[in-house]
C-alpha cells in the first residue's frame, strides 16, 4: 500500500498541511497518510513525500488547491515529471550537507509510533545504560563533550556528576522546554516530531542521577507540542518505558508535564524552578546551584530538551564517536534555526564550527525579499546583532564570546537592509522591561531607563552624551543583574549601537 | 498583553465557586498544583475571577496573596473574559524582520482596539505574543487554536472576517 507523509508540525500546519492531507485521504482513502514530524526544510512546507522503490521522494510546497492536479498528474505514484518534484529527500543537498544526530528521526518517522521509534533505533541507548553503573554514564555524559544547548553551554556531564554526589532520598530531572527566545524552534520540532527522544535522554539523565520523578516544563505557546508530549508519556508508560518498572531494570522512573503561562522569564532555570513549584517565576540567587537545591529544594538535573535529547545518541554510539565531531570545546553537533528574513528557512543540525555566513548564504539563501542581507541576530532576543563582514565566524560557544557574541541555542533570524538597527535595540529593552520578573533593579528599572536613552539618542537630544549614559547603564545591567535577562540584554544594544552606529544618528 | 484591571464588577455566578473548589480540589495532590489548577480554570471557566483566588487560596492552604500574585505574574491569567475569538500576533524579533509590527498597526487599525482589548462587539480580543516558534514562516498570528504562518495584512483581513 501507498505509503505518503505529510507532516505534523505546527510549522507546517500553519501553513496548510492539515488540508493537504485531507484532501489526499479524500482523494484515494486507500492511501496511507502518515502525519510525522517535519524536515526542517520549513520553506517547503506543506512538504508531501512518497515513498517508492527510490526512496521517499519530496513534493514541496504543496498548497491545498493544488493537490487535485498533483494527485492526477501521479504523485502518489512519485511522478519526477511534476513542477513540485524535488528529488530524493535524503539526497536534496539541503538534507545531504548537515550531519543529523540529536534530529535523526525528526521527519522520518510517526512521532507517537512506538514501532517506528525502536526500528530507527530507539531505546538502544537507555538499553546501554541501564547495563552500565549510574557513574559510569555520567562518565560517558562528561566525555562526549556534551554542553547545555539552552545557551549557556555549560558541561552537561559535570552537572549530573554534582547531582549524583548528592544525598538525597529524592532527587528529580527537569526539561526545561521554554522556548521562548525568538528565532528558535528546535525544542518545538523535536517534541513534536520525536517526543520518545527525549522521554528517552530524560530516564537516562535519572538513572545516571538516582532521580525518581522528572518534569518537562513547556510553554503554553506551543500546544501541539504539549498534546504531543502528553501523548508519548502515556504511550511510554503502558509499553514499559516509564513507571515502577523501566524495561524489567528495576529502576523506577515517572514523567509529567507542566504547562507554562506566558512568562518569558521562566525560561531562566531557577526561575522555572519557582514556576514549577507553583509559584511567582521570581529568579533565585545562586548558589545554591540547583544540582544542589533545586525543585523543592532537592538536587535536581536542568537540562535543556537538545541536551536531553542528545544524550540517547551518546550512550548508544558511544562518546568517542559524539565527540568526534566539532571542534575545540564545541563538541559534538548543534541544531542551528534559521529564521526571519530567510529564502529556506528551517532546521540545519551540523557539528560545531560552521561558519555564520555558510548557515545564512548556503543554507538560508540569503532574504526572504531578496534584498540583501545587513543584520543578524544570533542566539535570541538576548544573543548579538553581526552585521555581514563578521559571517566568517565560526559557530563555537568560544569563537562567539570571543567576539562579544553568543552562540546561544543556535538560533538565527536574519534582517534585510529596510531594518532600523536603533528600533531593534529599543525593542531588546523594551521586551526586557515587559518579561523581567522584577526581582533585581539593575534589570527591572534599567530596561526602562534603556529605552528613555534610545528615545533619547534617537531624537538628537543630547546624542553624544546620551551614549555614555547607555554604555554605563549597559555596564551596570552586566555587571549587576541577577541572571541573564538583565545581564545580557545589554547583548544586543551594544552590538546594535557598535556595528550600526548610524541608525541611531538619523 | 492581559490587562491588569480586574473587572469592576464581577457578577457572581452561581455554582461558580462550588466548580472552582472541585477543580482545585481534584489538583492539589499534585506537586506545585498552583499553575495546572490555574490552567484548568481558565480553560474551564474562561478566566481567573478574583473570587476565585480566595476559593483556590483556601484548597491550597496558602493566604489569598500569594495566589493573586501568582495569578498576576503569568500573563497567560485572564481576570476578565476574553471575546469570542482571540487573535494574537507575534511581535518577536523573527516576526519583526518580516512585518510583524506593520501588521499589529493594521490589525489595531482594523479592529479598533490595541493588544489586551477586545472589540465593543465582543468578537474578537487582540493580544501580542512573544513567539510561536513559526519563526522561518513568519509573520505568524494564532487565530483561537489555530497557528497561520506568512500571514499578510491581506490574509489577516481575511482571518478577522471569518472569526466569529
Amino acid at each position: 500500500m501507498t505509503k505518503v507523509f505529510v507532516s505534523r508540525d505546527s510549522a507546517a500546519r500553519s501553513v496548510g498541511a492539515d488540508e493537504v492531507a485531507e484532501r489526499i485521504t479524500s482523494l484515494a482513502p486507500d492511501v496511507t497518510v502518515v502525519r510525522n514530524g517535519s524536515r526542517g526544510m520549513l520553506w517547503l512546507e506543506p512538504l508531501v513525500e512518497v515513498e517508492t522503490a527510490a526512496g521517499r521522494v519530496a513534493y514541496g510546497p504543496v498548497a491545498p488547491e493544488d493537490v487535485d492536479g498533483l494527485v492526477a498528474g501521479g504523485l502518489l505514484a512519485g511522478s519526477t515529471d511534476l513542477g513540485a518534484y524535488l528529488g530524493v529527500t535524503e539526497e536534496l543537498p539541503w538534507m545531504q550537507r548537515q550531519q543529523r544526530l540529536t534530529f535523526a528521526r525528526v521527519g522520518v518517522t510517526d512521532p507517537l509510533s512506538i514501532e517506528d521509534y525502536v526500528a530507527h533505533g530507539g531505546l538502544a541507548g537507555l538499553r546501554k545504560a541501564l547495563a552500565m553503573t549510574p557513574g559510569d554514564v555520567v562518565e560517558s555524559v562528561v566525555g562526549s563533550g556534551l554542553r547545555g544547548r539552552g545557551g549557556a553551554g555549560f558541561p552537561t556531564g559535570i552537572k549530573w556528576r554534582t547531582v549524583l554526589g548528592a544525598e538525597s532520598e529524592l532527587k528529580f530531572v527537569c526539561c526545561n522546554a521554554d522556548e521562548g527566545d525568538s528565532g528558535t524552534f528546535a525544542d518545538r520540532m523535536l517534541i513534536e516530531g520525536d517526543p520518545f527522544t527525549l522521554i528517552e535522554g530524560m530516564t537516562i539523565a535519572a538513572y545516571a542521577v538516582g532521580a525518581s520523578e522528572g518534569y518537562v516544563y513547556l510553554r503554553s505557546e506551543y500546544p501541539d507540542a504539549v498534546a504531543t508530549l502528553r501523548a508519548a508519556i502515556d504511550l511510554a508508560r503502558e509499553a514499559g518505558w516509564l513507571g515502577a518498572d523501566v524495561l524489567g531494570s528495576g529502576f523506577s522512573f515517572d514523567l509529567y508535564v507542566r504547562v507554562g503561562a506566558g512568562a518569558y522569564i521562566c525560561g531562566e532555570e531557577t526561575s522555572m524552578l519557582e514556576s514549577l513549584e507553583g509559584k511567582r517565576g521570581m529568579v533565585r540567587a545562586k548558589p545554591p546551584i540547583p544540582a544542589l537545591q533545586g525543585l523543592f529544594g532537592r538536587p535536581t538535573v536542568v537540562n535543556n530538551v537538545l541536551s536531553l535529547a542528545t544524550v540517547p545518541i551518546i550512550l548508544k554510539d558511544g562518546p568517542e564517536a559524539y565527540a568526534a565531531y566539532g571542534t575545540g570545546r564545541s563538541l559534538g553537533t548543534s541544531v542551528f534555526q534559521l529564521g526571519g528574513n530567510v529564502a529556506r528557512g528551517g532546521i540545519v543540525e551540523t557539528a560545531f564550527g560552521i561558519t555564520l555566513g555558510e548557515l545564512v548564504n548556503d543554507f538560508g539563501g540569503g532574504t526572504s525579499s531578496g534584498r540583501p542581507v545587513r543584520a543578524v541576530q544570533v542566539g535570541g532576543p538576548l544573543g548579538a546583532y553581526l552585521p555581514v563582514d563578521q559571517f566568517d565566524l565560526p559557530m563555537d560557544y568560544e569563537a562567539f564570546a570571543a567576539a562579544g557574541a553568543m552562540v546561544g541555542h543556535g538560533g538565527i533570524v536574519i534582517f534585510d537592509d529596510t531594518v532600523d538597527m536603533a528600533s531593534m535595540a529599543r525593542f531588546a529593552f523594551e521586551f526586557c522591561a515587559a518579561e523581567s520578573c522584577g526581582k533585581c533593579t539593575p534589570c527591572r528599572v534599567g530596561a526602562v531607563r534603556g529605552v528613555e536613552t534610545i528615545d533619547r539618542i534617537v531624537a538628537g537630544d543630547n546624542r553624544k552624551q546620551n551614549l555614555v549614559v547607555l554604555d554605563d547603564l549597559c555596564d551596570l545591567m552586566t555587571d549587576g543583574s541577577l541572571c541573564a535577562m538583565g545581564g545580557l540584554t545589554p547583548l544586543p544594544v551594544r552590538s546594535a549601537v557598535r556595528h550600526f552606529g548610524e541608525d541611531f544618528a538619523k | 498583553m492581559t490587562s491588569e484591571v480586574v473587572a469592576a464588577a464581577s457578577v457572581p455566578v452561581p455554582g461558580r465557586a462550588q466548580r472552582v473548589r472541585e477543580i482545585a480540589t481534584e489538583r492539589r495532590g499534585l506537586r506545585g498544583a498552583l499553575l495546572p489548577i490555574l490552567h484548568a480554570v481558565q480553560h474551564e471557566l474562561g478566566y481567573v475571577d478574583q473570587p476565585d483566588v480566595a476559593v483556590i487560596a483556601d484548597v491550597l492552604n496558602l493566604s489569598v496573596a500569594e495566589v493573586h500574585g501568582v495569578v498576576t505574574f503569568y500573563k497567560d491569567f485572564r481576570r476578565a473574559p476574553a471575546g469570542r475569538t482571540t487573535v494574537a500576533i507575534c511581535q518577536a524579533e523573527a516576526c519583526r524582520s518580516v512585518g510583524a509590527v506593520a501588521l499589529a498597526d493594521h490589525a489595531r487599525a482594523a479592529l479598533g482596539c490595541a493588544f489586551g482589548e477586545t472589540t465593543p462587539d465582543q468578537r474578537i480580543t487582540l493580544e501580542e505574543i512573544f513567539c510561536f516558534g513559526n519563526c522561518a514562516l513568519g509573520p505568524a498570528v494564532q487565530v483561537g487554536d489555530r497557528l497561520h504562518g506568512r500571514v499578510t495584512p491581506t490574509r489577516l483581513d481575511a482571518l478577522l472576517g471569518e472569526a466569529r
